[in-house]
This record gives C-alpha cells, structure tokens and sequence, in this order.
C-alpha cells in the first residue's frame, strides 16, 4: 500500500521523539529537518512540505509544547491534524443524482483511466444500483476499445463504441443520447491519455466537456508519480476545469506522495483510490483514516467495513455457535479461513490493525501458501475425518498424503493448528460465560511473526 | 574549461533536432529556474544552495542524490573559488555527469552476438507504456536490418494482446500470441522456440505490468525468465526496465525489485516529452548503478533515441 515507507519513517522519528524527557526547540527543529526529509522522498511536492513544516512548527510553538513533560503525543496530533487538513478533511460523494449523469475520466497515458472506468462503473453498478454506460472514446491507442469492451463484459455494463474513425466530440454526444433515450442513470466517459502540453487533444477534451456537461472530471493520478504532479494536474484543471482526483496504483509500494500535494495545491477532492486490479478495487477516499494510516495508527474502521460486505453473517453465526458449544471441526476451521481471506490479502488486512506488526511480501506469499495447503489437506480428508479429527491415526492420514499431494507434516500441522484453535475456543466459552468474548481469529500464522493472528478479530459479527 | 565548453561545441552543431524538441518541455522549467536563480543571487550563498537544493528535488532527481550533489558543488565551489552562477552552473553538470558515468562506457544499443536470438525482455509496473516502446524498439532494430519477432507475454490485461498484434501489422512483424489468461511462460517459450528454429536477430518479449510489491507476479517473471533460459542459454540477454518520466522516488524501489528478479540491463525511459524531468533516471544510477539506454520523445514510431547524457543533463541544466 501506498505511503508504508512514509509511515516507517514518521514512525521511527516520533518513537525517537518519546525518548526525549523534554522537547526543545533543537528536538523540534531536528524532528521538523527529518520528517522533511521523509516528505520529500515520499515525492510530497516540496511546495506543500515547505508549508507543512511552518504549520506544523507554529502550531508546536503555539501550543507550547516545549518544556512539557509528555509533548510527544501533542506533536503526533498536530502533525496528524496536518494531514488530514492536507488530504481535504471530510469525505467528498460522487455527484450522480441527476439522471444521467456524465463523469469524464482523464489524465496523462497509462495512468490508468480504462481500467477506472470500469472500476467506477462497476462501483455504481452494484453499490449505487445505476444503469450505467460505459462510453469509449479513446480513439488513439491501439486496443483501447478492446479492452473496455472485454472489461465492460466482466462486470455486465454497457459499452458504447463508434469505433475509431470518430471523433470523440461526437462519439460522446452520441452516447449521451443514448444514455437519455434508454434510461441510463451515468454515463462514463473513458478519454485517451495525453500530455498536458498537447494543445489539439486538449482542446479535444474541452469540447468533450462542453457537449456533454459532465457531472464529474476526474483526473487520474498515478500513486508512485513526482514532483511534476501538480504542474500537469494544475494545466489540465486550467484548460478543461476538473471536479476532482482519482488515485490509481495505491496498492503498489509507491509513497503517494502526491496525494499529499494535489488536494492542498488544488483545493479539488481526492474521491477514490484505486487498490488493486480486479474490478471490485476500488475504494471510496476517506482523508482522516487516510491520515491515521499514514502515521501508523490503523484503519479499524475500512476493516470492520470491509468484514461487514464479505462476511456471510450465517455462516458466521453457525461457527460462533459451533465454537461455543466445543463442537468446533475441521469444516468450521476452514469455512472460517475463507471468511477472513474474503477480507482481501493478509498483509492489506493487517495494516489496517493498529499495532500489527508488517509483515514482508515473502511472509504474505509464505503464510497463503501455508492457508491453502491447509485447503487442500482438509479437502483431501473424508466428511467424517473433518468432524472427528480426533479418529485421523496413521493409515488414514497416508491415505490423505496421497490423495494430497501434501507431506505428513503438512498434515500434522493441520492437525495441530486445528488443536489449538479448539482449545482458544474453548477458552473463549469460558470467558463468555463470564461476560467478555469477541470473535477469535484462529489463522494458520505459524510462519509469521508474532506467531498468529490476533485472537480479537473486530467482533460482533454474527451475534 | 572544462565539460560545459566541450558540451556548447557539440551543440552548436545542429544535429539533434528531435532530441531536443522532445525534452524541450521537459528541460525549460527546470533550466529556467536555474538561470532564474543566478540572476537572483548575484553572488552565490547559503540561499541560493537551498534553492538550488528545491530545484534538484522538484526534478525528482530525489533526496539523497540532491544532497550529495550540493555537498559536492559546496565542497567544490569553496575549493575553486567560484561565486559566479554560470560557472556554478557548469559545475553542477561536470558533478552530475561524472557522478552518472563514473569513468565507465555505458552501453545503448541492443549489443547483437553469437547465433542464438538475442531476448530482451520488457518489464515494468502497469501503465509505463512497455507495449508501446516494444513497438518503438522493433521498429528501430527492424530499420537496421535485423530480423525482429513481437512476443505478446501480457496475457493479463484485457487488450494487451490485441495493442501488440496491431503494433506487428503496423510494422509487418510477427507477433507470437496466446490465449487471454492464458500461460505467460508458455506464450514465450512458443516464442523464443520460433525465434531459436527461424534465425531471428532480436526477440521482444512483452510482459504484464506488475507492481513490483505483488510477489506472484514477480514469480511468474521469474518462470519466464527461466523458460527463456532453456532456449537460449545466456537469455534474456537484455532485460529494459520501463519507467515513465514522471514517476517520483518510487522508480528506484520498482528498479530495485524487479532487478532482484531479473537483473535490469537498462532503462527505457518514456514520455520524457512531457513536462517532467525525468530525474529519477538520475537516482536509479546513482543507487543501483543501472543506466539508461532508450528515451521515448513522442507517440511517433520513430520516436526513440539513444539515451544521451551529455544531451540530457545539457538540456536540463542550460536549455537553449
């Protein structure tokens, strides 16, 4: 995910930061010359940085921290108001309550504006239940349309094309007509990349703009891009007028320093970011969780969020009953790891747990290996050996290693994280009887540090 | 006197027209701002060193470069007694080219031995502009006479294939194309295989954008990698790391992980037509040593050159 790197650094520096008994103006300045440091590697336009640091400074100046006993938390605060002041503040909605309603997409080559666009539309498809039509006017690059085609396939949505011997001026008339003859609620506008320099397809987009009165421009911002951000996000606002930013590739490692510059530099909303490349990754931007991420504070609330859509609530339900009762099998055991792998990558899943540790992409791709041969043993066993683990003695358990492909440890590990999720559970019984609880999280985590997944997963799913 | 005399000569001939449209916008910026600064300061101080300092980091040459970079100019300045901004000027640049080549002959062109094919394989994050630079380069070893096959290894992103198959009708190249989400590695095994059996010169093997932090992703460029090896032993010969120019600090971590799959032999850097500066490509050699060889100036076929640095840092530090 973006910004990680960014969040290490504020993160070693404020930790340094407690150390000290009492902060003096040399700490702060010292502190101010580092988180400088760690902005701008984070491609923060050094712009923004400049004002960042005076604010910041003023307010620790103003606030009076210097001499105070524990001024530490006080400068995390002021610097994470900062932030959140930088990424906008308050949540910005899409603007598609008129019927149709146009959102235009555009931005330089390869930022991702394709993709979005069937991102979006799949977004308002199944979130916002509109009829959408997906409008291809990307006339320029070779395979544009195929792609938004086969795209707008996937996800069950219209595509409208006039292939490319039409201007764009015109195919998007078109397609407005269309959208108001059929009863389409948003029509989505996909424009070619181009570079901001380029007078005749900047033109090209104005006249766009102004045949069809769109709602919304977005302008795509790709998360691992510079310093010359701004400058090309500031040309396309002058000449065709945005309503706001889109960030793509905000699952890459890139340091989305630029979704700290362009808000503050344009006063225009950032409203999603793009998290993967599947059609469902798109996330609605919400600054001030942003800003707890980024300072390494979590995200607990996308990810009771994003447990609450992909949980199967029954299915939930029947393991926390199963669990309570001491009935806990193998079944229950891996219904409920695919219950959490529903909640998306673990590594995702654990940076939005305040206090987790990180955990390498190495020891991501160890432990999915490890949950999936998990899949495949307990797939391998018959109906009666999941609900009785207890009868698994040599002969079956060959029996399973062959039918496998899986090694006799790999079964008894298995077998063992099973055992001692049963006893976590049994233990939880305990406890609720005694008025506490929450949803245990029993994980095949044995590669990963710490030894396992936290055993209070966000509860009360299901009770 | 010394590189900046040598450099003015060198383009007082005219010989780099299309070199030096295309990086006009991406070079007036930032030398304006440097000549801008020396008309400001007269005399060069502290002020002007941290400005200097800004605009270094505004051409996302990064932090720790800039500032090993001023060092130098401060160290140097103050042991040459120099307080005039255009001699400033040139001393940057003599510090910037030989911090990039570091007493080395850099390769660019696609170095052609031995009988087998030689495989150049294209990686980089998604939207960089690889298919498009494939086709940039097919053309440009096509024209010099070689015998060029297309391999379309992006089997993941929809109309990938069908980007790359157009490029080979375009330019009258075969195209070697799999089924969609079909077997990256087999495509290009089908591939490298034809190139090996025909006597092709020079195969480009496309590859799906990744981000560099998706670890299949990066395994399945190593089954590639591999598959190409059990064809041609020494291959892929050239590895190009694509990078958009205006990608920010995040360029040397995508070089970075891609060169631990599969060691990069050479940027290919796009776009540099744009505003951006492209200072990144500093960066990444500063830090992995992996220079540039291409530079995509346009949308024109025939817009790839020969990366430059004398060209290049001329451009961005002087302008016309």
């Amino acid at each position: 995910m973006a910004f990680d790197s960014l969040t290490d650094k504020l993160s070693n520096i404020f930790k340094r930061l407690r150390g000290q008994a009492r902060i003096t103006e040399s700490n702060i300045d010292e502190m101010l010359k580092e988180i400088r440091i760690a902005l701008l590697e984070a491609d923060v336009n050094f712009k923004v940085v400049k004002n960042f640091l005076e604010n910041v400074k003023q307010k620790a100046i103003g606030q009076d921290v210097v001499g105070k006993i524990n001024p530490s938390q006080l400068i995390v605060k002021i610097v994470h108001d900062e932030i959140v002041d930088l990424l906008g503040g308050t949540d910005c909605e899409l603007n598609v309550k008129k019927s149709p309603s146009t959102i235009m997409l555009v931005g330089l080559q390869g930022t991702g504006k394709t993709t979005t666009a069937a991102k979006l539309a799949n977004f308002l498809k199944n979130k916002q239940k509109k009829k959408v039509l997906l409008t291809a006017c990307d006339v320029y690059r070779p395979a544009a349309i195929d792609q938004l085609g086969q795209l707008a396939k996937s996800i069950g949505v219209d595509m409208f094309t006039m292939g490319t011997s039409v201007s764009p001026v015109e195919i998007s008339l078109k397609a407005k007509q269309k959208a108001i003859d059929e009863d389409y609620d948003v029509v989505i506008i996909d424009t070619a990349g181009r570079l901001s320099i380029d007078e005749q397809l900047m033109e090209e987009l104005t006249l766009i703009k102004k045949a069809v009165n769109p709602e919304e421009v977005f302008f795509l911002v790709d998360s691992a891009s510079g310093q010359d951000t701004y400058n090309t996000a500031n040309i396309f606002n002058e000449k065709v007028g945005l309503t706001g930013f889109i960030m793509s590739k905000f699952d890459g490692d890139a340091r989305g320093g630029s979704a700290l510059s362009i808000r503050y530099l344009t006063h225009l909303p950032i409203k999603f970011i793009g998290v993967g490349e599947k059609v469902g990754d798109l996330d609605i931007f919400h600054p001030d969780r942003m800003a707890d991420r980024i300072l390494g504070m979590g995200d607990v609330v996308t990810l009771v969020e994003k447990a609450q859509e992909q949980f199967d609530e029954k299915e939930a339900k029947k393991t926390v009953n199963k669990m309570l009762n001491g009935s806990f099998n193998l079944d229950d055991m891996l219904a409920q790891m695919k219950q959490v792998n529903k909640l998306g990558s673990l590594g995702g899943i654990l940076k939005l747990i305040p206090g987790m540790p990180k955990i390498t992409p190495e020891q991501q791709a160890y432990a999915e290996k490890e949950m999936r041969t998990f899949e495949i043993v307990i797939n391998s066993m018959t109906k009666e050996e999941r609900q009785h683990p207890e009868i698994l003695k040599f002969s079956r358990k060959q029996r399973i290693c062959l039918g496998s492909g899986k090694t006799m440890q790999d079964i008894n590990k298995v077998l063992k994280k099973y055992e001692q999720s049963k006893q976590m559970m049994e233990q939880m019984a305990k406890m609720r009887k005694n008025g506490g609880g929450g949803f245990p999280g029993n994980f095949p985590g044995g590669g990963f540090p710490g030894g396992g997944f936290p055993g209070n997963f966000p509860g009360g799913f299901g009770r | 006197m010394g590189l900046i005399s040598f450099l003015k000569e060198k383009f007082s001939k005219k010989d780099n027209g299309k070199y030096n449209n295309g990086l006009e916008k991406s070079r007036s910026a930032f030398s304006k701002k440097l000549n801008d600064l020396g008309k400001k300061y007269k005399k060069v101080n502290e002020d002007y060193f941290s400005e200097l300092e800004e605009i270094l980091i505004e051409a996302d040459v990064g932090v720790n470069l800039t500032l090993q970079t001023i060092d130098e100019l401060l160290t140097k300045a103050k042991k040459e007694k120099i307080n005039d901004y255009e001699e400033l000027n040139s001393a940057l640049i003599d510090i910037l080219f030989s911090n990039y080549t570091n007493d080395t002959d850099l390769p660019t062109e696609i170095n052609f031995d031995g009988d087998l094919p030689t495989v150049a394989l294209i990686v980089g994050v998604n939207g960089v502009g690889k298919t498009t630079s494939i086709a940039k380069l097919a053309n440009r070893y096509k024209n010099a006479g070689k015998k060029v096959l297309l391999v379309a290894g992006d089997t993941f992103r929809a109309g990938a294939t069908e980007q790359l198959a157009l490029w080979g009708d375009r330019l009258g190249l075969d195209v070697i194309v799999g089924k969609e989400n079909s077997d990256p590695s087999s495509v290009v095994y089908d591939g490298v295989y034809k190139a090996v059996k025909e006597n092709y010169d020079l195969v480009l093997v496309d590859t799906a954008g990744r981000l560099q932090n998706k670890n299949n992703l990066m395994m399945e460029l190593e089954k590639i990698k591999r598959v190409i090896g059990k064809l041609v032993p020494n291959g892929p010969q050239e590895t190009f790391l694509i990078l958009d120019a205006t990608t920010g600090q995040n360029g040397v971590v995508q070089a970075k992980a891609f060169n631990e799959v599969t060691k990069i032999t050479g940027v290919v850097i796009t776009k540099m037509d744009g505003t951006s500066k492209g200072g990144i490509i500093l960066a990444i050699k500063n830090e992995l040593n992996i220079p540039v060889r291409f530079i995509g100036l346009g949308e024109k076929m025939d817009d790839l050159e020969i990366f430059d640095l004398e060209k290049y840092l001329y451009g961005l530090c002087i302008g016309e």
